[in-house]
């Protein structure tokens, strides 16, 4: 077993939802979409947003695209126009993703 | 009945480049032009607007564009789809009128579809029993009726079909969702009915996929080092069937590149549960949908299934919400971080001074340069510089505006090193809460009309 950057493998790409974000990640092959579906638990993506998100995280599985999407709730310093943050609307969440180091 | 369409998307937002629609009527063969000008912030700057003008409240971005690509759009054959009407789609069907009639579009037919805006109609709408509580918080409108500013329902594909149907060449639409400006058209062309729903969903998500422009062809593209020709991008363009299937593909010539791993970025995008992707038409199973390369930048998508949509709107409200506002400072090295901390440090300390104070959730301070934007996940830097960004919210306007006078002082008063400010003291602006809802279906009825150009 040895450890990778999730970047080495996937792809992502984030946006808002409400106060949360949503981070889509993909990879392109079955092998590798089940390396992230058995890796990538909501836990671990909560510790590895422990910085930025502040509220829950779901999961939802795209298999047809081996994607997964997570929402990262209450992440955006309140979202939208309420937000003092240079990032309100989590667009760089999906390459904060991908800094994450998994094993492989 | 059409058994082919080319539906393109030349504009992802309010504020994106002029060139895309542009490009798009040059650059190759289209029928139609799909264009969105909306987000929730919008429709309340919209309603400020045409609060002080009767006939202001809709993207004047867009008449510009008109005037770039009149009469070759019309001349051509392009349809033009665009929920660039905001608050106001009648004034802004009159201003694309007169532009038309000065570039000699004799013939040419301006529709607008109206009814989404319920602004007027909320107490009526509250008295009839629709409660429009927060969707997220599940708190009763009457903590913010007094400071609703826009109202808007979400309305669909049907209305741009019904429009296209009345013989406009030029849809103008308030609250248009995204997808509908795309799949509209496909439901107009292709003769769908509104219970079509495996066709309706295959169409929404197309319309998802182009609805952010050349966020699909390579913009914001984590390996963005295998993108060229940046400058002339191509815009996405749908080519559909009557079954559902289409391929996403862009102009010959144009850069960027449309592959699966382009297209399934922008699927992933704002993404919510994936098999059931609510719209005013029509449920759709973003799960269902088979992405396939089907040659240099053409990816065919097929497969997908929707179901019926809910019996309700969804209701876009926005309301005022206090104020902010937010200055930077560059500070250089030796220290940039340690100088840049106590930067802000000194600015609320003198405010206390001056008995202003901010709740910790009501002020921002970043060191930007020092990894903000993935905290706690890369490690904190010390760079040769760094931009002091530093912001606050209050309802209290003019607390906000004491905190803008607190900022440039430092560069006299400060630490060595601190420059870069521009653009005079922050001043305070209103901060627009979102009010997301629901309404009944049978409480909306959305018109069309359609003018001939003379």
């Amino acid at each position: 077993m040895s450890r990778i950057r999730l970047g080495d493998i996937a792809q992502a790409r984030s946006g808002d939802k409400g106060d949360g974000s949503n981070v889509g990640v993909f990879v392109s092959n079955e092998a590798d979409y089940e390396l992230i579906r058995r890796v990538l638990t909501t836990d671990r993506v909560k510790a590895h947003f422990r910085g930025i998100c502040f509220g829950d995280v779901e999961r939802y599985e795209l298999p047809n695209l081996f994607a997964l999407n997570f929402i990262l709730h209450d992440s955006l310093g309140g979202g939208g126009s309420e937000s003092l943050k240079s990032d309100a609307q989590g667009k760089t969440h999906g390459l904060a993703i991908l800094e994450m180091e998994i094993e492989s | 009945m059409r058994n082919q369409l080319l539906i393109a998307n030349g504009q992802g937002f309010w504020g994106d480049s002029i060139l895309g629609p542009v490009r798009l009527v040059r650059e190759g063969p289209l029928d139609y032009l799909a264009l969105d000008y909306l987000a929730e912030v919008t429709m309340s700057i919209m309603q400020k607007l045409r609060s002080r003008d009767p006939e202001a409240g809709y993207a004047t971005d867009f008449v510009r564009m008109l005037d770039r690509v009149l009469p070759e759009a019309f001349d051509k054959g392009i349809k033009i789809v665009a929920n660039a009407g905001g608050v106001n789609p009648r004034a802004c069907m009159r201003a694309v009128v007169e532009l038309a009639r000065k570039k000699g579009c004799t013939g040419l037919k301006v529709g607008i579809v109206d009814g989404d805006d319920v602004l007027g109609r909320i107490d009526e709408l509250l008295a009839d029993g629709e409660a429009m509580a927060n969707l997220d918080t599940g708190e009763p409108l009457n903590a913010i009726r007094d400071r609703i500013l826009s109202a808007n329902v979400y309305i669909g594909a049907q209305s741009v079909a019904d429009c296209l149907a009345a013989g406009a060449d030029i849809v103008i639409g308030g609250r248009i969702t995204d997808p509908a400006l795309v799949a509209g058209p496909m439901m107009y062309e292709f003769g769908w009915s509104a219970t079509d729903y495996d066709l309706l969903a295959a169409s929404t998500v197309a319309g998802h996929i182009v609805e952010c422009g050349a966020q699909c062809t390579g913009g914001n593209y984590t390996r963005w080092r295998e993108i060229d020709g940046w400058a002339n991008l191509g815009y996405p363009i749908v080519d559909a069937r009557p079954d559902g299937t289409f391929w996403i593909t862009k102009h010959e010539g144009t850069g960027g590149v449309v592959s699966r791993d382009s297209v399934v970025h922008q699927l992933l995008y704002e993404m919510g549960d994936p098999t059931r992707y609510l719209g005013p038409d029509c449920t759709a199973d973003f799960t269902s949908a088979i992405v396939e390369q089907d040659g240099p930048d053409r990816v065919r998508v097929s497969g997908v299934r929707g179901g019926a949509p809910t019996d309700t709107y969804k209701v876009s409200i926005s309301y005022q919400n206090g104020y902010k506002a937010t200055g930077q400072l560059v500070v250089s090295g030796p220290d940039a971080r340690a100088k840049a901390e106590l930067c802000a440090d000194i600015v609320f300390d003198r405010l206390l001074l001056d008995g202003v104070s901010f709740a910790p959730d009501q002020k921002t301070v970043e060191l930007l340069g020092t990894g903000v934007c993935h905290a706690g996940i890369v490690d904190p830097c010390d760079p040769p510089e760094v931009v002091l960004r530093i912001g606050v919210k209050d309802t209290d306007r003019r607390k906000v505006d004491r905190f803008g006078m607190e900022i440039v002082p430092l560069v006299t008063s400060g630490p060595p090193g601190v420059t870069g400010f521009a653009g005079g003291r922050p001043k305070a602006t209103d901060i627009v809460g979102y009010w997301p809802a629901l309404l009944g279906k049978d409480k909306v009825t959305t018109t069309v009309d359609v003018e001939e150009v003379r």
